[in-house]
C-alpha cells in the first residue's frame, strides 16, 4: 500500500484528484479490428464485391465469351438465357448489332474502374493540394481556396461537362480528364477541415519547431494524418465519377461507341426498352452494383476510421 | 445578423461573376467556336466568315465584356439555332424545369425527414436498417437508368401514367419520383445524424424530466434542432436537380431549361448554352444564400448575435 | 412514511465487456423536507443512481428493485405515462452541465412555462407570471425581460438558478439535483449552494443533493449516504459521519479535504491510493479492500450492512470494533 501525495488545492479539486477510476475499457487490439471489418456486413459486402470487379476487368478476355465488339447481324436482339428464346451461346443476350452482351458487360468493367479510379486519383491531388494549403496556411490562403470551392460548387457538374465534352469531342480521355477537373470539391472540403484540426497538433508544432522544411511538414506529418479521411472520400468520389461517366455517355457526349461503356449500353438499348426491358435492365444493374459495392466500402471505411458506430 | 447578410450577398455576387467569366471562358478556349459552329464539311473562308459574323474574331475579352453587358440587363444575344432571343427561350422553358425541381424536392423533404426521424427514433431495428438500405440504393442508382425503368414499369407495363411530356400533372410524377429519389438520401442521413444526437443531448434530457410527452420532447425538442441543417442541404439539393434536370429531362422528354441546355449543345448553339449555365448556377448561387440566411433565421444562436 | 423509499435498487449496463452493474443494490430514504446528500466519485453510480429515481435511464439500461415508493405509488410498475406526470410535477431534476441543459432553439419563458402547462393545464399567462415570480425568487434580476431572452445570452450561473427555477415551478415534493455546482466558478458555486439550501427550507421540498465533493456536504446536507463502485457503504446524519466515519473509505475521503486553521498551510493532502474496481460483472467481498489501509483477510467475505449510534450505517466488517492489527501504511514523498 502506497500513500501518494496531492498538493494543497481547493477541496473539490483535491477530491477529484482522488477520484481518478475510470470503468476500464478493453485496449483496441489488432482482433477487435478484424472484427469489426468483417462483423460490419457492409464493409465486406462492399469489399468482395469491389475486389471482382477489379478481378473481372483485370481478367475480362480470360472471362469473355466473345469478342465484344464483334457485330453478328443474324443473331441480332437475343434474349438472355432464362428467357425461352434465350441460349447458352449468349448468356445475357445480344444487342441490336448481334454484339454479346455478357462481353461488353465485362470489358466494360474496365472502362467504369478506370474512370473512377484515374478521375479520383486526379481530383483528390488538385483537391487535397487545395485543401491542405488551406488548412495549413489559413488566413489569406485559405480566404481564397475557400472562394474558389465555392465557386466551383455553384457551377452545374453535369452541364458544364456535357458542353465541354461536346466541344472537345468525347472521349475516355477528355471524360477522365474533364471529370477529374471537376470533382475535386469534397477532397478540398475534408482535407482542408482535418488539416485545420491538425494545424496546431503537438506533432506538426515540434516538426516546426525543430525547423523542418514545409513541404517536408506537409508530406510527412500532414498527409499521412489525413489518408484516412481521403481514402474515404476517394471511394465516394469513384462512385460520383462511374455514375457520371455514364450519364454522359447516356447522353451522347461522353464515350463514344463502340467503346462498352456501360451508360452507352443503356442509351444503345433505349429504343428497344419496351419490348426487350433486360437491354436496359443488365447494363444498368451492373452500374448499380458496382457504384453501390464502392459506396459501401467507403461508408465501411468512415465507420472504422470513426470509432462510435454508423452515424 | 445585419452585417452578415450583406457580407454573404457580396461574396455571392463575386461567385456569381466569376462562374460568368470561368464558364465563358471555358467554352471559348476548349475548342474554336466558329469551327464547331460551321460544321465538318465547311469550307476555310465559310468558317472565317462565322467568325467574323458573330464576333468570334475580336479579342476574347471584350467579347466576355459585351456578354457581360448583355447579361446584367437579362440580354444574353440570339440563340443560333432558333429564331429567337436567348431570354424568350429561357422564360419559355424555365416553367417546367421548376416546376419539376420543386415537385422533387418536395418530395424529397416529405419522405427523408420523416424517414430519418423514424430510423432514429427506431435505431437499430429493421426500420432503421430498410431506411438505411432505402438511402444506399438511392445513392447508387443512375437517375437516368431509374428513370427509364419508372417508365418501363408504370408508364409502359402498368400504363398508370404517361411516360413523356408535360401538359398535365400526371407527367411530372415519374420526373419527380425520379429526380427527387437522387436527393433523398443525402436528406435523410443528415435527418438521422442529426435526431441521434439531438436525442442524446442534455436539453432532451431536461424536457423529459419536465414530465413533457414523448410527442412533444420529440417534435418540439428535438426536431426542431435537428432539422436545421437539414434546410441548408435541402437548398443545396435543390440547386444540384436543377443542374442534374438535363439528365431527367431528356429521359422524359420534357421541354424544359435541361432539354433546352443539352439540344443547344449538340447544336453548338453556345449563346443559350452559356445563359442556361450561368442562369442555373445563379439559381444556385440564390439558393445557398437563403439557406444560410434561414439557417440563421432558425438558430437563435445567430439570429441574436 | 418517509417521502421516498428505496430498498435493494439495481442498475444494470450491458457494455462491450459483459453486464455492468453500475448500482448494485442500494438502500435510502428520503424524508420530507430533508436534504440527502448522495456523495461519490464519478462512476459509483450516483448519477445512475437519480436518472433511475426520475425514471430517465438509457434505453438499454435495466432497473430492479425490491422497493422503489415515492409518496407510497410503487414507481417500478408504473406505466411510462402515469410516470410522465410524476416527472416535473411531483419530482425534478437539476443537471450538471447548465450550458447544454436549456435547448438552444426556445426562449427561457417558453422552457420555464411549458412542464407548469402540461402538468397544471393553467394558461400561458398565468405560467409566465409563476416563471417571474421564481426568477425573482431564485435572484435574477430583470426577470420579466429574461423570459424572452435565449440560453446562450445568459451566464453558467445564471442558467443554472434558471434551472432552479425551472424545477420548483410546479412545487415539487422532491427535487434531485445532480452535482449542479460542478460546472461552475467557485464563487459562484456557493451562492448556488446558499439559494438551494434557502429555496428548500422556504418550500418545503426534500432534496436529493448528489455531489463527488465532501466540503460541500457538510454545508447543507441533513443526512449523507457515501456511494462507493455501485454500494451505499454508509449512510448517517451529517454530524455523526463526520464526528465518526465508520467506513474507511469516508475517513479517506475526509483526510482529502483541508480544513481552514487545522491543516497547516504548505502541508500535502491526503489521497486514496488504487483505482475502483471494474463493475463489469460481480464484485466479490468488500469492493474498498485493494485500496483499504487496513484491509484484513476477513475483507474477502462481502461486509454485512453494520448499525451504529442514531441513525448510523456503515457497510464494513470493522465499523464498530477496531481492527486487529492495523497495518501501517509506507508512506512516499
Amino acid at each position: 500500500m502506497t500513500t501518494s501525495h496531492v498538493s494543497p488545492r481547493a477541496s473539490s479539486a483535491a477530491s477529484s484528484a482522488v477520484f481518478g477510476g475510470e470503468i476500464p475499457l478493453p485496449a483496441p487490439a489488432w482482433s477487435r479490428v478484424t472484427r469489426r471489418v468483417f462483423g460490419h456486413r457492409g464493409l465486406a459486402i462492399g469489399l468482395v464485391l469491389v475486389a471482382l470487379a477489379v478481378l473481372i476487368a483485370i481478367f475480362a478476355p480470360l472471362l469473355a465469351p466473345h469478342d465484344p465488339y464483334h457485330q453478328d447481324i443474324a443473331n441480332r436482339m437475343v434474349p438472355p438465357v432464362w428467357h425461352d428464346k434465350g441460349s447458352w451461346t449468349h448468356v445475357l443476350g445480344t444487342d441490336k448489332l448481334g454484339r454479346d452482351t455478357l462481353s461488353r458487360l465485362l470489358f466494360g468493367t474496365r472502362i467504369s474502374l478506370t474512370i473512377g479510379l484515374v478521375v479520383a486519383l486526379i481530383s483528390g491531388v488538385i483537391g487535397t493540394t487545395l485543401g491542405v494549403l488551406a488548412g495549413y496556411f489559413g488566413g489569406r490562403v485559405d480566404a481564397v481556396v475557400s472562394y474558389i470551392i465555392t465557386t466551383r460548387l455553384a457551377m452545374p457538374v453535369v452541364l458544364v461537362a456535357l458542353a465541354l465534352a461536346s466541344l472537345t469531342g468525347g472521349s475516355l480521355t477528355t471524360v477522365i480528364v474533364l471529370l477529374g477537373l471537376l470533382l475535386w470539391d469534397r477532397f478540398a472540403v475534408v482535407s482542408r477541415s482535418v488539416t485545420q484540426q491538425m494545424r496546431d497538433a503537438e506533432y506538426v508544432y515540434a516538426a516546426r519547431t525543430l525547423g523542418c522544411s514545409l513541404p517536408y511538414i506537409l508530406l510527412r506529418e500532414v498527409l499521412p494524418n489525413i489518408a484516412g479521411s481521403l481514402i474515404v472520400v476517394m471511394t465516394l468520389e469513384m462512385a460520383h465519377a462511374i455514375l457520371l461517366e455514364a450519364t454522359l455517355s447516356f447522353l451522347g457526349m461522353g464515350v463514344q461507341p463502340p467503346l462498352p461503356s456501360w451508360g452507352l449500353m443503356v442509351a444503345e438499348g433505349k429504343a428497344y426498352m419496351f419490348f426487350q426491358p433486360w437491354v436496359i435492365a443488365i447494363p444498368g444493374i451492373a452500374l448499380f452494383v458496382l457504384v453501390l459495392a464502392i459506396n459501401l466500402l467507403g461508408d465501411g471505411l468512415r465507420d472504422l476510421n470513426a470509432p462510435g458506430g454508423r452515424n | 445578423m445585419g452585417t452578415f447578410i450583406i457580407r454573404r450577398v457580396l461574396v455571392a455576387i463575386s461567385v456569381a461573376l466569376t462562374i460568368s467569366i470561368v464558364s465563358f471562358m471555358l467554352l471559348h478556349l476548349s475548342g474554336d467556336l466558329a469551327t464547331s459552329i460551321a460544321g465538318p464539311e465547311a469550307t476555310a473562308e465559310q468558317v472565317e466568315r462565322i467568325r467574323v459574323d458573330y464576333g468570334l474574331d475580336r479579342p476574347i475579352v471584350s467579347q466576355y465584356l459585351d456578354w457581360l453587358g448583355g447579361a446584367l440587363t437579362f440580354d444574353f444575344g440570339r440563340s443560333y439555332y432558333y429564331q429567337s432571343t436567348v431570354v424568350d427561350l429561357i422564360v419559355d422553358r424555365m416553367p417546367i424545369t421548376l416546376t419539376l425541381g420543386g415537385l422533387a424536392l418536395a418530395l424529397a423533404v416529405a419522405i427523408s425527414i420523416p424517414l430519418g426521424v423514424l430510423a432514429a427514433l427506431k435505431r437499430d431495428t429493421w426500420i432503421d436498417r430498410l431506411s438505411l438500405l432505402f438511402a444506399v440504393v438511392g445513392q447508387a442508382m443512375p437517375s437516368f437508368w431509374f428513370g427509364l425503368t419508372l417508365i418501363v414499369i408504370f408508364a409502359v407495363t402498368l400504363q398508370w401514367l404517361p411516360a413523356a411530356g408535360s401538359d398535365g400533372w400526371q407527367h411530372f410524377v415519374l420526373p419527380a419520383i425520379a429526380l427527387g429519389y437522387y436527393a433523398t438520401p443525402a436528406m435523410m442521413r443528415l435527418t438521422r445524424t442529426g435526431m441521434l444526437e439531438v436525442l442524446e443531448s442534455d436539453y432532451i434530457r431536461t424536457a423529459r424530466a419536465k414530465g413533457l410527452r414523448g410527442g412533444s420532447v420529440i417534435f418540439k425538442h428535438a426536431l426542431r434542432n435537428a432539422v436545421i441543417p437539414v434546410v441548408a442541404l435541402a437548398a443545396v439539393e435543390l440547386g444540384f436537380m436543377l443542374g442534374g434536370s438535363v439528365v431527367i429531362e431528356s429521359v422524359f422528354s420534357l421541354n424544359g431549361l435541361g432539354q433546352l441546355a443539352w439540344d443547344a449543345i449538340s447544336r453548338n448553339d453556345y449563346p443559350v448554352v452559356q445563359a442556361v449555365v450561368l442562369i442555373i448556377a445563379l439559381f444556385y448561387i440564390v439558393l445557398t444564400l437563403l439557406a444560410d440566411v434561414a439557417n440563421a433565421a432558425l438558430d437563435p444562436r445567430i439570429r441574436t448575435r | 412514511m418517509p417521502l421516498l423509499n428505496v430498498n435493494n435498487l439495481r442498475v444494470d449496463l450491458p457494455v462491450e465487456a459483459g453486464m455492468l452493474h453500475a448500482v448494485r443494490g442500494i438502500d435510502f430514504h428520503v424524508e420530507r423536507g430533508e436534504m440527502l446528500c448522495l456523495v461519490g466519485e464519478s462512476g459509483c453510480g450516483k448519477s445512475m443512481t437519480s436518472l433511475a429515481l426520475m425514471g430517465l435511464l438509457p434505453r438499454k439500461a435495466r432497473l430492479s428493485a425490491d422497493r422503489l415508493e415515492f409518496d407510497g405509488t410503487d414507481l417500478t410498475t408504473l406505466s411510462e405515462r402515469r410516470r410522465s406526470d410524476l416527472r416535473g410535477a411531483r419530482m425534478a431534476m437539476i443537471f450538471q452541465e447548465p450550458m447544454t441543459a436549456l435547448n438552444p432553439a426556445y426562449t427561457l419563458g417558453n422552457q420555464l412555462c411549458e412542464g407548469l402547462i402540461r402538468h397544471r393545464g393553467v394558461s400561458r399567462r398565468e405560467a409566465r407570471e409563476r416563471a417571474i415570480y421564481l426568477l425573482g425568487r431564485v435572484g435574477i434580476s430583470a426577470a420579466k425581460d429574461r423570459l424572452d431572452q435565449y440560453p446562450h445570452q445568459l451566464s453558467g450561473g445564471l442558467r443554472q438558478r434558471v434551472m432552479i427555477a425551472m424545477a420548483l415551478m410546479c412545487e415539487p415534493d422532491l427535487i434531485i439535483a445532480d452535482e449542479p455546482t460542478t460546472a461552475l466558478d467557485v464563487t459562484i458555486q456557493a451562492q448556488i449552494l446558499r439559494l438551494l439550501r434557502e429555496l428548500q427550507r422556504e418550500f418545503g421540498t426534500a432534496v436529493i443533493f448528489i455531489t463527488h465533493d465532501l466540503g460541500v456536504v457538510a454545508r447543507i446536507a441533513d443526512r449523507v449516504a457515501v456511494m462507493y463502485a455501485g454500494e451505499v457503504i454508509e449512510s448517517a446524519p451529517t454530524p455523526a459521519l463526520y464526528a465518526a466515519p465508520g467506513h474507511p473509505y469516508t475517513r479517506g475521503l475526509l483526510s482529502c479535504i483541508p480544513t481552514p486553521g487545522r491543516t497547516p498551510p504548505g502541508s500535502r493532502l491526503q489521497a486514496i491510493p488504487g483505482v475502483v474496481p471494474s463493475l463489469v460483472g460481480d464484485v466479490e467481498g468488500c469492493a474498498f479492500r485493494n485500496r483499504c489501509p487496513q484491509a484484513q483477510p476477513t475483507c474477502e467475505r462481502t461486509p454485512p450492512l453494520m448499525s451504529l449510534p442514531g441513525d448510523h450505517r456503515a457497510r464494513c466488517h470493522y465499523a464498530d470494533r477496531p481492527v486487529p492489527a492495523p497495518r501501517q501504511p509506507e508512506t512516499m514523498s
